[in-house]
């Protein structure tokens, strides 16, 4: 059988940004897979945001579980002009595995699930949605109130159906 | 030194190992149920993506797995969840099945809930078979997201897994599950 997980693109920073995009997202996979890995240049723990074909409209929601080593909790954001699942800080490395369903359809709104790890704070896991049966075709991540250090990798795998 | 640069080369991952075996995705119609029939022994582990809506009249439903067959009480769960107010957890023993997390039809149109399950180890014969499930939907003001360990009761190897809702309602048209093997 064919291989069905390819890289699509990968990208290391060589100066701190406030986000990251990828801006021509194949149609010819069935699932994407964005692996973030970093460092936030400043700051506590706060949100790895994530918007889809440039819509800043508030077409986003999700819901959160979260831990902070002694709590369990969750909430929610709807109607949101960011997917916010995804977790950065300054103190430590952290990642963010973010799995988007489907994206290549025009029939159903887009869900992503989100693994988000910040070992010394927090650890995250939510169900979020782009209220929008459009293809996904580009994907923009952004440091919300922070940005990304020098050496943080992004990378984009898509994972091909039969 | 050769033998460990060529060994280090072995050890590492290669995306050449996750292949698609099959995939369903619901017709106009609707669909009762989705079996992955004829799965090959050749891979390490599995795993289904997928989304699902079904047609009962509820905002949630639940995509339920079973293995070659098997209908008895011979699964166990574990799971914490978060409902976008409330994290809690739960375990039940004595399932007929292994549970994901999926949409009903009072769900806004267009929304599907999405699962992620990996089944570990399928072919090995000598230990019952685990399952972990990441999976959620939200439906922009409702949501409910969770993560669930599975075990099924039984030594042998997986050949088939069947997948239906749990409310018993049809999966509705866009519903589409994918079976991927990953070589050890």
């Amino acid at each position: 059988m064919p291989s069905t997980y390819d890289k699509i693109e990968a990208k290391t920073l060589g100066s701190a940004q406030a986000s990251v995009s990828f801006t021509s997202i194949p149609s010819t996979y069935t699932d994407l897979v964005l692996i973030v890995e970093g460092i936030a240049t400043s700051g506590g723990t706060s949100a790895l945001a994530l918007q889809f074909n440039g819509d800043t409209s508030s077409a986003y929601s999700g819901t959160r579980l979260s831990g902070n080593g002694s709590t369990a909790s969750s909430d929610r954001y709807p109607a949101t002009t960011v997917m916010g699942g995804g977790l950065i800080t300054s103190s430590v490395r952290f990642n963010n595995i973010i799995n988007i369903q489907n994206y290549s359809n025009t029939t159903t709104y887009k869900t992503a699930l989100f693994r988000a790890n910040v070992s010394d704070a927090l650890v995250r896991t939510s169900v979020n949605m782009w209220i929008n049966t459009s293809a996904i075709n580009r994907a923009d991540l952004l440091a919300v109130g922070t940005t990304f250090a020098t050496g943080s990798t992004f990378t984009l795998y898509g994972i091909k159906a039969a | 030194m050769l033998n460990n640069i060529v060994g280090l080369l072995a050890a590492a991952p290669s995306l050449n190992s996750y292949e698609s075996i099959e995939t369903f995705t619901v017709g106009s119609g609707g669909q009762s149920s989705i079996i992955f029939s004829t799965i090959p022994s050749t891979y390490k582990h599995l795993q289904i993506r997928g989304i699902m809506r079904s047609a009962t009249a509820s905002t949630d439903d639940d995509p339920l797995f079973r293995f070659n067959g098997d209908t008895g009480s011979n699964y166990v769960r574990h799971q914490i969840f978060g409902t976008g107010s409330t994290a809690g957890a739960s375990a039940a023993t004595s399932q007929t099945s292994i549970q994901g997390q999926g949409a009903g039809n009072t769900a806004p149109a267009n929304v599907f809930g999405a699962n992620i399950v990996d089944i570990l180890d399928y072919t090995n014969t000598n230990k019952y078979k685990t399952v972990r499930t990441l999976a959620g939907t939200d439906q922009n003001g409702y949501g409910y997201m969770v993560m669930r360990s599975g075990l099924w009761l039984n030594t042998s190897a997986i050949n088939s897994i069947t997948i239906i809702t749990g409310s018993g309602s049809n999966f509705l048209q866009y519903s589409s599950f994918a079976l991927y093997g990953i070589k050890g």
